[in-house]
């Protein structure tokens, strides 16, 4: 197996035989065409249905300006291409830099804590001279990469302590994020780690106790909390008790999904967006818009494509032929769903407001490009499947 | 071919125990599905009419509720600043069908004239549709009845109630207390904007902007459900706001107005100071502006008379005016030569009228032509001597002069609380290779000794320096603002006396023969300002001091008559009273005044009278 692994590896010419065989295969005919480029069409569909969706509500939420719009479009043209580009390798190749990414991610998370560029209060940013950057993005894919890695090595479910030092991977990024302060990303990171370490099959008992920990733990975390980050806990609870502060945009946004009711007012209708009542409304707050203007039908209608997004990765997951890939592709596809669910929590008031925007909907350009990275490594997973098993 | 490590891997059972996992995760994907989906029932079906009604009908709106800024007082409880009601009338264009035809019937009704539409108009490109938009300010008691009876013809247009700023002082305090006005592009990016919600000015000089988070306030709320037209039906909940700190200040009202009526016509400053705590008395620069007409927005054509006029009201000569200190100067030098043991009380310099560095024939003026003769410390400070001052200021060398000076504070901010105090400039040879990259002349030491070449310096250093002269080396920073109030306080807390420093002094026999000296100045015989000197049930240690003007730009534009007087020398005073035991500093500039003993004396003498509560049946003669 090795050596036809090799095999390909050195001469393309081999791999396109490989190619040219399944293409033979009767049924596949259509899908070929996409395989050979290593994109998957069902995630494209999917993908390009949200974007698009994305611009007709910007348009509206935007005040009809069509140069956000077009500003948004280079973002998704580059977005774009960078899943295209990653699609194209092998995922083993992910694996082979897994760790050395993972390590590059760290220095420069620490790197930013010790000079990065303060904006709006956090720092964030690693200003590189020609361009600025937020390695916590970095982090998105490369923790559950490298936990994928390093559980899969041993034979799965992970030992005890194999399960101890993958848990040490994720903490250390996720508190280095958390110090920025920026504890919305640090969560999402340390939840798609933990999902890697879920998929592998770590026993019940152990995540029941984990569980248990981690409620124990809450305390402690409430008091590493930056005073804003415990404000919004609070008025979560009891958005009222800040209605000029924090509480504004729950109580804003609440009137704004609420009033949408069954059908919604239409597009360019939404009178609490357009009358400014809703804040941060083209970013973390577009779902209300939507919301306003496309009613409970047109909710449905969009988390039904974020499921159906989701289910295509579970599925490519179920289908990738070695381990790592497997929890590789779980951790991506089901971390999209979280993102869905803590903007759509916070926006709809179920959980504090953290600043997470809406996956491939809000304005803004950084977030696109990791989620859209994520679906390249999906569809790379998914292409370069071996006809025969290892 | 097996990879070694791979062989303990059982691929089914591994495949299977992820792939478990796997439906797992997606059956919990559906439950998260399922809360979402939940949740938006609730809110958009359940919850439907509760939130279309907020949204729809009535509108819940959150106004913010502008706390009242405090008050200022002087040391009297005299008002310097106060909060006056306003009626305005505003137009929100959202709520309005046709503004300009509102604007029309409204113009008929309240008799606007075309600036006020103009105005209007000018804001309203500046607002977003849904903001309120002043269309005349300062309505009558007439008028505000006139609209309200008409108001149902008026949908989106209201009369507003305000509190908006009102010196009551007109300019006498301009300088001083400063003025607020609207918030710029510029501070919305520093204040917090939570806190300003409802507020519109902000305080932008003087102790109105230094003291601006004492003075505003903590904004208040209240929910309220507005209709269609956008006017309140009701209130739901409300938290009042919480006022200001009153300010009370060193300022005294008396002094104030005796120092400015006592420039005159002239342009120039008055800084006093209470030598006990720091407190500044009086403060002021002339000619000055009505604070008032920056409240409410000032409008272009005043301001650019203000801004272009050639003596410069809105300019701050008390903490920003440069004014070589001329014989003013004295005092520190020869302070400066006693303690670095450079000449003693007893030390004779003969003077011929000019002085001449040796080795150069160049000659050194003394004011007095025919010379003074043989000269003590005494004798040289109560005339004024030059040349001994040229002797002594060559003999420290300019090094250890500028060293000495910088302990009173020469060419460094006093840290008054008002902001944009200047530094003035205390010359020194490492300060001229920096800045103009030249060797330091011996001759430039020489002037430095009279307080001219490069020395330059505000009223309230000069001020600063003979307080601390008169205290004996006791520096108290200068204070405007002496207590603050609380608005449900019984009483008034007072801001801590703020000692700087205390100088080192190696024999305070030195600091004494100085301000024996400068009581010579005042009650000698031959003293340059023994004319101020009479009548007094103690004495005064002061200095006069004319500065020549030089480097005044000679603008063509300006004629003939009024070059000559920009070219008059400044008239200063500098003093302290009782010279024993002083209790208040003086420093007195008075611009292109001539001189120092005829003009700028007399007015310092008029401030100790007032101060002291001093009849004099007399008036001070010359």
């Amino acid at each position: 197996m090795s050596q036809l692994r090799n095999e390909v590896r050195q001469s393309p010419r081999a791999m396109s035989g490989l190619l040219q065989d399944r293409r033979r295969v009767p049924g596949f005919q259509w899908r070929s065409g996409l395989q050979r480029v290593h994109l998957d069409g069902l995630l494209i569909l999917g993908i390009l249905t949200l974007l698009l969706f994305s611009s007709v509500v910007l348009y509206s939420s935007g005040g009809e300006d069509i140069g956000l719009l077009l500003r948004q479009g280079v973002r998704m043209a580059i977005a774009i291409t960078v899943m295209i580009l990653l699609a194209q390798i092998h995922p083993d190749r992910f694996k082979d830099v897994a760790f050395w990414i993972y390590a590059v991610g760290l220095l420069m998370l620490i790197a930013v804590l010790l000079f990065g560029t303060i904006g709006k209060g956090a720092q964030r940013w690693l200003d590189l001279g020609f361009f600025r950057f937020q390695p916590s993005e970095i982090m998105k894919l490369a923790v559950p990469l490298v936990v994928a890695v390093y559980l899969a090595d041993r034979p799965l479910p992970p030992s005890f302590v194999r399960m101890f030092f993958a848990l040490v991977m994720i903490a250390v990024p996720a508190l280095l994020i958390a110090k920025q302060p920026d504890l919305g990303t640090a969560l999402l990171i340390a939840s798609s780690g933990l999902i890697v370490v879920f998929l592998s099959g770590v026993s019940w008992r152990l995540i029941m106790s984990f569980l248990a920990l981690a409620a124990a733990a809450a305390p402690v975390l409430w008091y590493f909390m930056h005073d804003y980050q415990r404000r919004r806990v609070m008025t979560l609870f009891n958005p009222e008790s800040d209605p000029l502060g924090a509480g504004y945009h729950i109580i804003q946004s609440k009137i704004a999904i609420g009033s949408g009711g069954l059908q919604g007012r239409g597009w360019l209708q939404g009178t609490q967006s357009h009358l400014e009542f809703l804040p941060e409304r083209s970013t973390d707050f577009i779902f209300a818009v939507i919301a306003e203007e496309f009613g409970l039908i047109g909710l449905t209608l969009l988390i039904t494509v974020y499921l159906l997004i989701t289910a295509r990765g579970l599925y490519i997951a179920a289908q990738a032929q070695l381990s790592y890939m497997k929890l590789l592709a779980g951790s991506i596809a089901i971390t999209f769903l979280v993102y869905v669910f803590v903007n759509v929590g916070m926006v709809t008031g179920l959980l504090p407001v953290v600043g997470v925007p809406l996956p491939l909907i809000s304005y803004g350009g950084t977030s696109m490009v990791t989620l859209l990275a994520g679906f390249g490594i999906l569809m790379s997973i998914h292409t370069h499947r071996r006809m025969m098993s290892p | 071919m097996i990879d070694p490590r791979h062989r303990l891997k059982d691929h089914f059972r591994e495949s299977r125990l992820v792939s478990n996992r796997l439906i797992f995760a997606g059956l919990f994907s559906l439950v998260l599905f399922g809360i979402i989906i939940f949740r938006l029932v609730m809110l958009q079906i359940v919850e439907f009419e509760h939130f279309d009604s907020l949204s729809n009908r009535n509108r819940v709106d959150i106004e913010p509720l502008a706390p009242q800024r405090g008050l200022i007082y002087d040391r009297n409880g005299v008002l310097l600043a106060e909060n006056i009601p306003t009626f305005s009338l505003e137009l929100i264009p959202e709520k309005v069908k046709n503004v300009d035809q509102t604007i029309a019937e409204l113009a008929e009704l309240l008799s606007l004239t075309a600036e006020d539409i103009d105005a209007f108009n000018e804001r309203r490109k500046r607002h977003r549709a849904f903001e309120e938009i002043v269309v005349r300010n300062q309505l009558t008691q007439k008028e505000v009845a006139l609209f309200s009876v008409n108001r149902h013809r008026f949908p989106g247009v209201d009369v507003v109630g305000r509190l908006i700023r009102h010196y009551p002082q007109g300019p006498l305090f301009a300088h001083a207390v400063g003025y607020v006005g609207r918030i710029n592009q510029q501070e919305t990016q520093v204040i917090d904007r939570q806190n300003y919600k409802g507020t519109l000015q902000i305080g932008k000089t003087g102790v109105e902007k230094q003291y601006e988070d004492f003075l505003h306030g903590t904004v208040g709320y209240r929910q309220v459900e507005t209709n269609v037209q956008g006017r309140t039906v009701r209130e739901l909940f409300s938290e009042p706001a919480t006022a200001g700190q009153d300010l009370y200040l060193h300022l005294d009202i008396n002094l104030q107005q005796a120092a400015a009526e006592a420039l005159g016509e002239y342009n120039g400053s008055v800084v006093v100071l209470d030598t006990k705590n720091g407190g500044v008395l009086a403060l002021v620069s002339k000619p000055d502006y009505d604070p008032n007409s920056f409240v409410n927005g000032i409008s272009v054509k005043e301001y650019a008379e203000l801004r272009d006029s050639i003596d410069q009201p809105l300019f701050n000569r008390a903490l920003r005016g440069h004014y070589p200190p001329g014989s003013t100067f004295k005092p520190f030098v020869a302070l400066a030569g006693l303690e670095l043991n450079v000449v003693t009380q007893q030390s004779r310099t003969f003077c011929p009228g000019f002085y001449s560095l040796p080795g150069n024939s160049h000659r050194y003026r003394c004011w007095k032509r025919i010379g003074h003769g043989h000269v003590d410390l005494k004798s040289a400070m109560a005339e004024s001597c030059d040349v001994y001052f040229y002797d002594l200021a060559h003999a420290i060398g300019i090094d250890r002069l500028h060293g000495f000076l910088d302990l009173f504070g020469f060419g460094h901010q006093t840290g008054v609380d008002i902001p944009g105090e200047s530094k003035g400039l205390s010359p020194s040879r490492e300060w001229k290779r920096n800045q103009r990259n030249q060797a330091w002349y011996p001759g430039e030491t020489l002037i430095s000794g009279i307080g001219q070449g490069f020395n330059q310096m505000t009223p309230i250093q000069l001020a600063h320096a003979t307080a601390t002269l008169g205290m004996m080396g006791t520096v108290y920073t200068p204070q405007l603002v002496r207590a603050t109030k609380a608005d449900n306080d019984e009483g008034m807390q007072l801001l801590g006396v703020q000692q700087a420093d205390s100088l080192p002094i190696q024999n305070s026999s030195h600091w004494q023969s100085v301000i024996e000296a400068m009581v010579e100045v005042v009650h000698g015989k031959r003293g340059t300002a023994r004319h101020i000197g009479t009548d007094l049930p103690f004495q005064i240690a002061g200095k006069t001091g004319t500065a020549q003007v030089f480097g005044i730009a000679q603008d063509a534009k300006y004629d003939a008559e009024l070059l000559a007087k920009k070219l008059h020398d400044h008239a200063l005073f500098v003093a302290f009273a009782p010279a024993d035991d002083p209790e208040i500093a003086i420093a007195v500039v008075v611009e292109n005044g001539g001189s120092g003993s005829a003009t700028a004396a007399p007015i310092a003498r008029k401030l100790i009278d007032v101060y002291f509560g001093i009849e004099t049946d007399e008036p001070v003669t010359e």
